[in-house]
């Protein structure tokens, strides 16, 4: 395959101009010359990060009290530790829910990348006609709300015999997803310097060769970016989740919500199953905070 | 700096190609999967919403559908609980949204600046946002609101008993039903305003902000004069896609709530929830769908038109 050199060097000069702007940022000199903050508003900026980060360090700690403790008041900060919730979860079998989560953000995420990388392709390194306007068709999408949909879809999904089925919400996950990687993958595509592209043309790489061996490398962060912010935002999704399976399907947070109104509470062991649902995006988010704010603004903010 | 910048139209040079049939498909066939799928799936439901918001349809009247024109809407704006499902969800999304930006400044100031231990400070506060909604609304119910042994009133009477005391016995929920939802939402929301609004204060260019202190301007004046300025498109930014995403909150009201006590804290998608799956009115569901539909319409012309800007600044540069 040829690359078209005439059509791509010029109507791609309007998205991937090399960008001095970026260098000025005051992120790269804060290392060095960054404001000092005087020892009171260190003061002050502690207390209120510990003030907000409370609430998860105490179903942490709670998670791991027993039932007599966990419900006494006031509250026993210094009681005697536990396991034994995290193994009564997978006694109440949490792990069919796990799995189903599992398979739901993993599978709409691969689909997403696979749907949106092409497209955002197609959006920024040789840009189709009107692309402005196919990128705010799809941020449109993500602006109407799921629970317009939901009737529906329900009625669609309950003909077709798909209703408490895991693949009904890849496929929604899907969707939801969609417009903010396509977002996303565009944002770090226009990154990718312009004349990378051209010297990897006039080298006479082929259009697959330029792709695999030159665009692919540098936006791979991008996408690992890009299939967290989707894993997160499917792995916690509950509207659709809750309303659209019934036994087999479920996922995580709806089983959160199951085993609280099957029987009496169990304070220490909702903690539990609270802290271990929300582990794989707590780690996550913590391992790649710096690429979250990018994805939260669909990449207008980077 | 946005309005220097020509619109994203006008900068695309033509390419000498355009035309081409077979080029302009070749550059098509990438981006036609992730259009159709998005089409089908998302434009799809919203027509078939359209339509059965026209049907009078309830499923425990089998046998009894029939063409109901617009009576369904109708319904829906003379309805007693779905305009107090409107007022709830204002006021939930506008505190909510509020609230959360000026925390969220507040810790992004702080944050902005180098201190002992910022970076593990920056991780505990984005916590709150990654924890699952569903999760972070049961142990707000449960943990922290619960009048007996929940942490807050478990708080408040082990500083009683300080001094002798009893320490109340409030049942958070029932007593401040609004409040409780609005600040397990702010709590959730402020690390995601935080996040955004940090990254407009560290891409604030240094030369400005020290030719502003070689000037003698006070700390205080830099902000109100410099920072918060060039702050504004990303508050806008967080107000917007805040809006966009708290109108829409389902997952705390159906957890913590049950959207009681009575009406109180019904919103919209979960008063819709309710019509769909308790009361089985579809048409009058559909109906207030579309209304919902139109509403977010309207807030999201401004969403986007805002990141437009930001979108044409970039391209532009």
């Amino acid at each position: 395959m040829t690359v078209d050199v005439g059509a791509g060097t010029a109507e791609r000069t309007d998205v991937a101009q090399p960008q001095p702007a970026r260098q000025r940022r005051r992120r790269v000199e804060d290392t060095s010359t960054g404001a000092k903050a005087g020892p009171v508003w260190t003061l002050v900026a502690w207390i209120l990060t510990l003030f907000f980060f409370a609430p998860v360090a105490w179903m942490v700690l709670t998670s791991f009290h027993r039932e007599a403790d966990a419900a006494s008041n006031p509250p026993k900060v210094l009681a005697p530790l536990t396991f034994e919730h995290y193994g009564e979860l997978f006694g109440r079998n949490i792990a069919p829910f796990l799995i189903n989560s599992a398979t739901a953000s993993v599978v709409s995420t691969l689909l997403v990348l696979l749907l949106a990388v092409p497209a955002a392709y197609a959006l920024s390194i040789k840009p189709v006609q009107k692309w402005t306007d196919v990128m705010f068709f799809f941020l449109s999408t993500k602006f109407l709300p799921p629970i317009a949909a939901l009737l529906p879809i329900y009625l669609i999904v309950k003909q077709v015999g798909m209703l408490d089925n895991v693949y009904t919400l890849v496929i929604l996950y899907t969707s939801m997803n969609l417009p903010i990687a396509v977002w996303m993958m565009r944002s770090f595509l226009a990154e990718v310097p312009t004349e990378i592209l051209e010297a990897a043309e006039v080298d006479g790489a082929g259009l697959i060769t330029t792709l695999w061996r030159v665009v692919t490398p540098i936006v791979l962060p991008g996408m690992a970016a890009t299939s967290l912010i989707c894993f997160i935002f499917s792995w916690n999704e509950f509207m659709f989740a809750v309303n659209l399976t019934a036994t087999v399907a479920s996922t995580a947070p709806v089983f959160l919500v199951g085993f609280i109104t099957s029987e009496g509470l169990f304070l220490a062991q909702l903690c539990a199953a609270a802290t271990l649902v929300s582990l794989p995006v707590l780690i996550a988010g913590f391992v790649a905070q710096d690429k979250l704010v990018r994805g939260l603004s669909l990449g207008a903010v980077k | 700096m946005t309005t220097l910048a020509p619109p994203a139209g006008a900068v695309r040079t033509p390419g000498p190609h355009r035309g081409a049939g077979e080029s302009r498909w070749r550059r098509r066939a990438p981006l036609l999967p992730a259009l159709v799928f998005a089409i089908i799936v998302t434009q799809l439901p919203f027509v078939a919403t359209l339509v059965l918001s026209t049907l009078h349809w309830n499923i425990l009247r089998p046998g009894e559908e029939s063409f109901a024109g617009l009576a369904n809407y109708g319904v829906v704006f003379t309805d007693a609980r779905l305009r107090a499902a409107v007022v709830n969800s204002v006021v939930l999304t506008v505190s909510v949204v509020l609230l959360s930006l000026v925390v969220g400044l507040v810790l992004a100031v702080l944050l902005d600046r180098k201190f002992i231990g910022r970076g593990l400070a920056r991780t505990l506060l984005i916590a709150p946002f990654l924890v699952m909604p569903v999760a972070a609304a049961l142990l707000w119910k449960h943990a922290i609101y619960n009048p007996t042994y929940g942490l807050l009133n478990g708080t408040l009477n082990g500083i009683a008993q300080l001094f002798g005391d009893r320490g109340p016995t409030i049942d958070w929920v029932s007593t401040f039903p609004m409040a409780a939802v609005v600040i397990a939402l702010v709590w959730q929301w402020t690390p995601f305003m935080m996040l955004i609004l940090l990254a407009g204060l560290q891409s604030q260019p240094g030369e400005v902000l020290e030719a502003a202190k070689v000037d003698g301007a006070s700390g205080v004046q830099t902000f109100r004069y410099m920072t918060l300025p060039h702050l504004r498109q990303y508050m806008e930014l967080g107000i917007l896609l805040g809006s966009v995403y708290v109108v829409q909150t389902f997952d705390h009201i159906f957890t913590i709530t049950q959207g009681g006590p009575g009406s109180a804290t019904t919103n919209l998608p979960y008063e819709i929830y309710l019509t769909m799956f308790r009361k089985y009115e579809y048409g009058e569901a559909a109906a207030a769908g579309v209304v919902v539909v139109v509403g977010t319409i309207v807030v999201a012309t401004f969403a986007l038109r805002l990141i437009s800007s930001l979108f044409r600044e970039e391209v532009g540069r």
